[in-house]
């Protein structure tokens, strides 16, 4: 789960980084308040959740608040990435001498949280670790024992190698930065950039923060951070049936259960020419809700010209997603043709349930989705 | 022959008496694993189906039932817990079903198991089954035949998808093996194809990976420079949006590294055999023994 750059600066300040004063505002006028209560020259940035806001023009400077109010009319409502910004912060502005990078990131290859931390801040890590590999260093931290003051030190040295007092600046700011990703169990955690002011400050200008999903459960605090207006709507729906579903472009609706046969169910569709328009994974047990909060997904998207089930009964029964196919269309009778395969735990069941209301169903995946990708493709109608 | 388990694996079920554990354990036992005892906190004492013992803890199950093996049923917030319990006891086989378990847990339990010398399959994986001998886990026994091709794969049903066709085109699996799609998991690509270049059994290995990270990428370099028997390869995600989580945390494309293009492309390199569809791991796989 991503969240807004002002909450996590907000997570980040508890920890004790220093960070300038600032707010979060809803409408131009409340930008202007803020404005005027911070003094002197602020910065008015967009709050989405995708990166290149600068280059959009969603991050202007103010020099009064009379000014703050007219970019920030400018900027809310302003379309960046496709997603529509709700909120503004409004934040005093830093001077700034020289930018570095500061982030913590979950690696697979070493099965640790790693420090990254660069003295070229300011523009995409990503690129700098293409281009100059020299200039980040990478410290794997042992969680059991956590970040050890040593540690930090190096860190701070390699960004500011000839002055001890940056150094004790920013190996503190290690310390509360790294404190922040374990407590709230974050998956990444970025100080972008960490600057030093012409009077020697050091100062977290922008912070992203992003919390692992499968720790939610035990952070209520934070999932009251999340903000569903910054999201897609038929996901935010399927997340609150306990669907995993991610909208794409193509017309082939896909249910299935199982992450990796979803994966390959799209790659199929594909292989025959047609476009997947999500990723669906209906997950393990199966109850026949899930099969009708499914369907109203995805029948949603009004590109979708098909609709294809892939079930392999494991844990999952196939009779339960043959009742939820009956139960769903009866409520709300299909417009689009259903295309259905399932095989495995009790498939014969499965077959009569769907015989018995009229669908059709295949035991073979690739006979299945060669069948809705030429129905999706000539548009077709009936069932 | 086979990898991992056998039919002399003797194995433990932490959390037998909640939903999972209990319909599973039955399924298990129907299969013929040889299930020794359960774990249960406060049930110590009782029976399963009046005839496999439960305990309070893994150290008393292990104690009195020499088990060698531990086999994960319980929540996602207590996971970590059990598979450092199981660890602790001296299990040297632990296979951890349990699906969302946090990340930053398994940071820790990493160099724990590996301390102990211990053997994790998991997080979030199916487990594995050596057909006609021993399932310890998920996969549906019916769909499984022995026979000479290894599995491997960071799917679950994708894994039976494949392996469902094998046996319907007459190949049987010495042992099929489910990695789990989390991020940071235990045993991985190469552990499993080092073993199956040992077991005697195996013939060829059928290999299901999917985007992100590099596993696959590591995988195919051990092939080219330490495997002997032929590997067929396929990668899930191919049309996978970048940056977005597909349902498994571990898929997620960052950057360059972890696209399927990249996997395929190390496939190749190595010699692989690469399966473009499921369906394609049989004529590969037929056209490399």
């Amino acid at each position: 789960m991503n969240i807004h750059e002002y909450q996590a600066k907000e997570l980040l300040r508890a920890e004790g980084v220093p960070i300038p004063p600032g707010e979060v505002a809803t409408s131009a006028e409340q930008a202007e308040a803020i404005a005027k209560k911070i003094g002197g020259m602020v910065v008015v940035k967009a709050q989405v959740h995708t990166g290149g806001r600068g280059k959009a023009g969603g991050v202007k400077l103010a020099k009064t608040p009379a000014e703050a109010k007219e970019v920030a009319k400018k900027i809310l409502g302003m379309q960046i990435n496709g997603l529509t910004v709700h909120q503004v912060l409004v934040t005093s502005a830093a001077d700034i001498a020289s930018e570095a990078y500061v982030g913590i990131i979950l690696d697979r290859a070493s099965k640790k949280p790693v420090f990254m931390v660069s003295p070229a801040g300011g523009i995409d890590i990503e690129e700098v670790a293409a281009k100059t590999p020299e200039k980040i260093l990478k410290l794997p931290i042992d969680t059991r024992y956590g970040l050890q003051p040593y540690q930090a030190s190096e860190l701070g040295f390699f960004l500011f190698p000839d002055d001890v007092k940056k150094v004790r600046a920013a190996s503190k700011i290690m310390t509360q930065l790294y404190s922040a990703f374990m407590k709230h169990d974050a998956s990444l955690a970025e100080i972008n950039p960490l600057v030093v002011t012409p009077a020697g400050e050091v100062l977290a200008l922008d912070a992203k923060f992003s919390v692992d999903d499968n720790a939610l459960d035990r952070h209520p605090d934070l999932v009251k951070l999340r903000d569903e207006t910054a999201e897609e709507p038929s996901e935010v729906d399927a997340r609150n049936s306990n669907l995993t579903f991610i909208k794409l472009d193509g017309n082939v609706g896909c249910v299935v259960n199982g992450a990796g046969l979803a994966m390959a169910t799209m790659d199929l569709v594909k292989y025959y020419g047609g476009e997947p328009a999500n990723f669906l994974d209906i997950g393990g047990s199966s109850n026949p809700e899930k099969v009708v909060n499914a369907l109203r997904i995805i029948t949603g998207d009004p590109s979708v010209k098909v609709i294809l089930f892939n079930i392999f009964g494991g844990i999952t029964r196939t009779d339960d997603v043959a009742n939820g196919i009956v139960t769903a269309t009866k409520a709300n009778p299909l417009e689009i043709p259903i295309v259905i395969r399932l095989t495995g735990t009790n498939e014969e069941i499965a077959m009569k349930i769907l015989q018995e209301n009229g669908f059709s169903a295949s035991s073979d995946m690739d006979e299945a989705v060669k069948k809705a990708v030429d129905l999706a493709t000539k548009g077709g109608k009936a069932a | 022959m086979s990898i991992f388990i056998d039919r002399n694996t003797t194995v433990v079920v932490q959390g037998i008496t909640g939903r999972d554990g209990s319909f599973h354990t039955k399924q298990m036992i129907e299969y013929g694993t040889r299930i020794v005892g359960g774990v249960t906190p406060g049930k110590g004492g009782q029976k399963f189906e009046g005839t496999v013992p439960v305990f309070n803890t893994v150290h008393d199950a292990v104690k009195a039932t020499n088990a060698n093996t531990s086999v994960i049923y319980v929540p996602p917030m207590y996971a970590a817990d059990a598979i450092m319990e199981a660890a602790d006891a001296g299990i040297r086989f632990i296979v951890a079903i349990t699906e969302g378990v946090p990340v930053n847990d398994m940071t820790r339990v990493h160099p724990f198991v590996k301390e102990k010398g211990a053997r994790l399959l998991g997080p979030n994986c199916p487990g594995l089954i050596t057909p006609g001998q021993s399932k310890v886990g998920i996969i549906p026994g019916r769909i499984c035949m022995p026979g000479n091709i290894g599995v491997v794969s960071r799917s679950g049903t994708l894994t039976y998808e494949v392996v469902y066709q094998l046996t319907r085109a007459g190949m049987g699996q010495s042992t099929c093996v489910g990695i789990g799609g989390d991020p940071i998991n235990g045993t991985n690509f190469i552990d499993c194809l080092e073993a199956f270049e040992k077991d005697p059994q195996t013939k060829a290995v059928a290999m299901m990976g999917e985007i992100g990270g590099t596993d696959e990428q590591e995988a195919a370099e051990f092939v080219r420079t330490r495997m002997k028997k032929p590997v067929v390869g396929f990668i899930a995600g191919q049309t996978a949006p970048p940056g977005r989580r597909m349902g498994h945390a571990g898929a997620i494309i960052s950057g360059s590294a972890g696209t399927a293009a990249e996997k395929l492309e190390a496939f190749e390199k190595a010699g692989m055999g690469i399966a473009r569809r499921p369906i394609e791991f049989v004529e590969q796989l037929r056209a490399r023994m």
